[in-house]
């Protein structure tokens, strides 16, 4: 079938690969861009590992065609710390540790910018609901929430809904 | 490329001319909004098209308007766009509710509910809403009211290409719904919808059976009474129920019981 370039802005940068039709947005960045930092755990919509901001929402990216995001802004793990600088969200899940295998952590922590931009951060009830898509197979999701919760309320800015796009 | 899907060519329209014209020009196309129920159908093979037609640019699909006798969604409307909107909370509280309960939050930033009815999954939570108001799907060829809408398991009166542009909902502010869903997949095994009308009740159940019904039954025990308590001698029979693994048909019966109840008691606090 006819194979197409998509071009995304991710993490700032701008990324132009031509892909197949089907090629789902986790495998562009995984395979295309280098990132593997977003994880494929179900390929089925449910673990929410491969969590991603697309256009600063939260979205599965296995369940998301590269195509579908032409044009957008994609922000992964790789975008918001590194090592040497952690984001404070990634601070406080050290801190809180909310993190056993780390396997489901880049979508957690995705999740969790989410969940703290759209003003429900400081509810730890609203938290462990807006996880609902997330799971964690250590079971750590008490500190999970911890975390979540302390950035939210360090000073972090919520800024509301996302405008559609 | 790990993907298992069979590939297709991808194509975006920016005019709705356009669209239905890519749409009728191959047998093997197929719209795509925002793929949260399509993508997964396209992973399984159980749908091999040739050429998706992604809807997000056409300005006709969008649109939340709020007018004094009836609630106009546009096609393309996200369930976050939907459970984040005021004024549909004002006019439509369960509506609104519902939305912010449709599977989680990456998938509401994504699904539209256009996606959802014309995929209908029976686990899907609209189509009780559109049957249960009464609401009616616009399309670029007509007008179809729910009565006539939902045919059978993943079936509905579309025609090949037939685009949905708007789901028009009447404005009934006294709605309840509840569902029991599937605790990992968000799934409905069984849900239910009830609005008062001025002149009676309409009751819809869905995720019990392959395809959302009437419940002709419970609609006549709350028109004489508006309450729970109306529905407490009510005993759904299993019979054309779906059973599988998560629940049985007996089961489910019983869960659509408790759910007319919960979703009344939801009505009247509108």
């Amino acid at each position: 079938m006819g194979r197409l370039n998509v071009t995304l802005y991710v993490n700032g940068q701008v990324q132009s690969h031509e892909v197949e039709g089907r090629t789902l947005l986790v495998h562009y960045l995984r395979q295309h861009c280098g990132l593997t930092g977003t994880h494929v755990g179900c390929d089925t919509t449910q673990c929410g590992c491969c969590t991603v901001l697309l256009d600063g929402r939260a979205v599965k990216a296995c369940t998301v065609l590269a195509a579908q995001a032409q044009g957008c802004e994609v922000t992964t793990i790789e975008g918001i710390g590194s090592v040497e600088r952690l984001h404070p969200l990634q601070e406080a899940f050290r801190r809180h540790h909310a993190l056993q295998c780390g396997f489901c952590t880049p979508g957690m922590v995705m999740q969790g910018l989410d969940i703290v931009a759209r003003g429900r951060g400081g509810d730890p009830d609203a938290v462990r609901h807006d996880l609902e898509g997330n799971l964690c197979r250590c079971t750590g999701y008490q500190n999970i929430v911890e975390a979540i919760v302390e950035f939210a309320r360090d000073g972090a800015q919520p800024r509301g809904e996302p405008a559609p796009r | 490329m790990s993907s298992t899907m069979v590939d297709f060519d991808y194509a975006r329209p920016s005019r709705l001319a356009e669209a239905v014209r890519l749409l009728a020009g191959e047998p093997g196309a197929k719209a795509l909004a925002g793929g949260q129920s399509l993508i997964p159908v396209l992973k399984q093979r159980l749908a091999r098209p040739t050429l998706l037609v992604d809807l997000q640019a056409l300005p006709e699909l969008r649109g939340i308007e709020v007018a004094p006798d009836v609630v106009r969604i546009g096609a393309f409307t996200r369930h976050a766009e939907v459970a984040s909107d005021a004024a549909i909370a004002e006019a439509l509280p369960a509506l609104s509710a519902m939305a912010r309960g449709i599977a989680h939050p990456q998938v509401r930033h994504m699904g539209t509910i256009g996606g959802s009815l014309a995929h209908h999954d029976p686990g899907a939570d609209y189509p009780a809403a559109v049957l249960g108001l009464a609401a009616t799907v616009v399309t670029d060829r007509r007008r179809i009211p729910a009565d006539g809408f939902f045919l059978g398991l993943f079936e509905t009166a579309l025609e090949p290409g037939e685009l949905v542009l708007c789901v028009e909902f009447p404005r009934h502010r006294r709605s309840g719904y509840c569902k029991m869903p599937h605790p990992a997949s968000g799934l409905v095994n069984a849900g239910a919808w009830v609005t008062r009308l001025p002149d009676g009740v309409r009751v819809a159940v869905n995720g019990a059976a392959p395809c959302v019904f009437r419940h002709e039954s419970a609609e006549r025990c709350l028109a004489g009474r508006f309450e729970p308590a109306a529905l407490a001698a009510l005993r759904t029979p299993a019979e054309g129920l779906n059973a599988d693994l998560h629940a049985s048909a007996a089961y489910r019966a019983r869960l659509v019981d408790v759910a007319l109840q919960r979703a009344t008691a939801m009505a009247l606090q509108h």
